[in-house]
């Protein structure tokens, strides 16, 4: 049985904003560290962190840029606190070298992006999904992270946990792809009891600190965690090492150890990617949106369905794990696919890559800073359906 | 001879239409800079109030060849201006006893903090560049959050007010001092300058403009919603700054340190402390302990000087 802290938000029903919501349920994962930089649209949680924080016991420190808010972090992590910081596009860029360092250090680490319009400082009150592909590619090397799509103030929440959960069981860097509209979106959110929160703690080596202990022990897939700040003699380090930490130039250990890394999440995907499908069983046309643009595209639908057009949506609702064998299965049950999204085409790639050869994919680019409204979604889909 | 106020010229380079705050101080501070760059030179603005507030679709309050540029690298930008310059007069294309300013400004986040860096970088190698930073003290643009500039005591967003942001151990106890960094890095010109002494501040911003090397001017740029003043406040404010003697008037001269604004009779702090809404929280304890790090701040410039240019407090 966990012990909560008293001041943690209590079970029940709130109407809260998005980005509160996800400091509160960072909270209530157990994150006790927070480093962040002031960037819009994410500073409210900054804001509510640094208020918060310090009643549960825990520590906020304002950094002096983005590259030492996530550097900070991963040292608090390390140490064995979990630890946070949000941002938003701009901030995001500058902590891309750490995405590498946190992945090839396997410190578990969750960073909230509130999207914004981009590229460079963009428009930065509006909203913009312009950062899915940044998420998993935008640090050098190989290397794997687990993003989520929250669509709702209550998803925002529960994803925030769930990154935590995620960071924590596969030793990774944890991403929630939040955007300016769900951060800022003041919406309905329950709160459950705690008894039904799971809260998944690093697994930490079962012998003492001062036994040896392999921080990056590849016999197994993810290896249990020393702690240096519990008494454990550690070596961490960002060049290629081995089992021990200790940096290497031999050709098995950078193969093993990236293997490793890599391996620790394709091999698990299936049991971390998720999704929503919203009247696919019998749909012609599929509709592949996510986060705030899903909340215009399910609408759409339910509009059509009842011209009795079948259409469908899917909502991925982590892009990285993507869930490409379910976006092949059901690409080969319908003979349209069209993708909306707040950018110029990036979950496109990933659709067109895992679809089936003969299926029509149409893609809606949209990058005003706003969400795309139903009508527009709709007229796109009647254009291709011909009605 | 000092500048009289009507030795400032009329002509306006940084014009009406803009969208700054009423009473904002930084405003005062850029109508000067321009004026004082007489319509010539190039601005590389950081990302802060000014930027957003001074360009904003369609128009522009600049007439003067101005680039914005990302948060943290303004001094990285104004050194690869500059740069430019020496390239394009070597090969002809511009002439080579053209002097063509160029001024950076950036508020005190993109200075204190993110553009640190940059700044450090482009006074060691020593650009010719005028770097001015307008300090309000927060991160006035993203919404009041503390900057390495905010000084002890102060609220903002990310500071709440308690007793584990006033008296806890993360509190930040002094501000970052750029005099000393710019004495550091040895540069020809650094100066403070204040909006409520206008014929100083544009003095100084034109004898930066006529050294070679870079420069450094640190603007006291009051913002009265991040302060909690009222607008017709921001003049009021900042000379109660300068009496207190929270804020000095100075100029660093290839070595040398003068105070400009001599106060022989400082006000007690809680002057300057008590008209702003975000010291308002402060109890006797607090507002003793400021007057002791104004003291203290205060003995150490007039060591500097090496006569006391600063008196004691007159209660």
């Amino acid at each position: 049985m966990k012990s909560f802290h008293p001041r943690l938000l209590k079970p029940g029903r709130y109407f809260m904003q998005g980005n509160i919501a996800t400091a509160e349920a960072a909270l209530i994962a157990g994150c006790r560290f927070y480093a962040g930089y002031p960037i819009t649209p994410s500073n409210e949680i900054a804001e509510w962190m640094s208020r918060r924080l310090p009643e549960v016991g825990g520590v906020f420190i304002q950094m002096e840029d983005e590259i030492g808010s996530i550097v900070a972090v991963l040292g608090a992590s390390a140490a064995g606190v979990k630890a946070m910081t949000a941002t938003s596009g701009p901030g995001f860029s500058l902590m891309m070298e750490s995405v590498g360092l946190a992945s090839m250090m396997e410190i578990p680490a969750v960073i909230v992006n509130v999207m914004r319009a981009g590229p460079s400082t963009g428009i930065p009150t509006l909203v913009g999904q312009g950062d899915i592909m940044q998420a998993k590619w935008g640090s050098h090397g190989d290397y794997e992270i687990i993003a989520y799509l929250p669509s709702s103030v209550q998803e925002v929440f529960d994803m925030t946990i769930k990154a935590f959960n995620m960071a924590e069981k596969y030793r990774v860097l944890t991403i929630v792809l939040s955007d300016q509209v769900i951060g800022h979106m003041i919406g309905k959110l329950v709160v459950p009891d705690y008894e039904e929160i799971e809260i998944i703690d690093r697994e930490l080596p079962d012998v003492p600190p001062e036994k040896l202990v392999y921080p990056f022990d590849n016999s197994r897939l993810i290896p249990p965690m020393p702690i240096a700040g519990a008494g454990y003699r550690v070596n961490y380090d960002s060049l290629t090492h081995d089992e021990r930490g200790y940096p290497s130039v031999d050709r098995d250990v950078s193969f093993r150890l990236v293997s490793r890394l890599v391996r620790k999440i394709r091999e698990n995907e299936k049991a971390i990617a998720e999704w929503e499908e919203y009247y696919t069983d019998d749909a012609d046309i599929l509709l592949v949106a996510y986060g705030c643009t899903a909340r215009s595209a399910k609408e759409v639908v339910k509009k059509l369905r009842r011209e009795n057009i079948r259409i469908g949506l899917f909502r991925p609702k982590t892009a990285w794990p993507f869930p490409w064998w379910r976006m092949n299965e059901l690409s080969k049950r319908v003979s349209k696919i069209v993708v909306a999204e707040i950018n110029m085409g990036q979950m496109l790639h990933l659709v067109r890559e895992y679809s089936a050869r003969d299926v029509e994919i149409v893609h809606v680019p949209y990058a005003p800073g706003y969400m795309p409204p139903p009508s527009y979604i709709e007229n796109i889909v009647r254009g291709v359906y011909g009605a | 001879m000092p500048i009289r106020i009507w030795d400032i010229p009329r002509e306006e380079y940084f014009v009406s239409g803009h969208r700054l705050c009423p009473g904002c101080g930084a405003g005062i501070i850029m109508r000067h800079l321009a004026k004082a760059l007489g319509g010539k030179g190039i601005i590389a603005h950081a990302t802060g109030c000014v930027e957003v507030s001074t360009t904003y679709y369609p128009e522009t309050s600049w007439r003067i060849p101005w680039i914005h540029v990302a948060f943290e690298n303004v001094a990285a930008v104004a050194s690869g201006i500059e740069a430019a310059y020496k390239v394009l007069k070597r090969k002809g294309i511009v002439d080579p006893n053209k002097d063509v300013k160029i001024v950076a400004v950036a508020g005190d986040g993109g200075t204190f903090d993110i553009g640190f860096q940059a700044l450090s970088g482009m006074l060691e190698r020593g650009h010719d560049v005028l770097y001015l930073v307008y300090d309000n003290e927060a991160y006035m643009n993203t919404g009041i959050q503390r900057s390495g500039s905010t000084p002890f005591g102060a609220w903002t967003t990310t500071t709440p007010v308690g007793d584990v942001w006033i008296y806890g151990e993360w509190r930040p106890k002094t501000r970052k001092d750029l005099l000393f960094i710019a004495m550091a890095h040895n540069i020809p010109y650094y100066a403070t300058v204040n909006p409520a002494y206008i014929t100083d501040l544009y003095e100084k911003i034109s004898k930066a403009l006529t050294i070679k090397g870079p420069k450094l001017i640190h603007a006291f740029s009051p913002c009265p919603p991040g302060w909690r003043i009222n607008d017709d406040d921001t003049i009021r404010v900042s000379r109660l700054a300068v009496q207190t003697g929270v804020w000095i008037n100075l100029e660093y001269v290839n070595g040398v340190v003068r105070v400009t604004t001599p106060v022989p009779r400082r006000r007690p702090v809680e002057e300057y402390l008590k008209i702003q809404g975000r010291f308002r929280h402060l109890d006797k304890e607090a507002i003793e302990k400021i007057q002791a790090m104004v003291d203290e701040y205060v003995a150490k410039i007039n060591k500097l000087v090496g006569k006391e240019v600063i008196g004691p407090v007159e209660r």
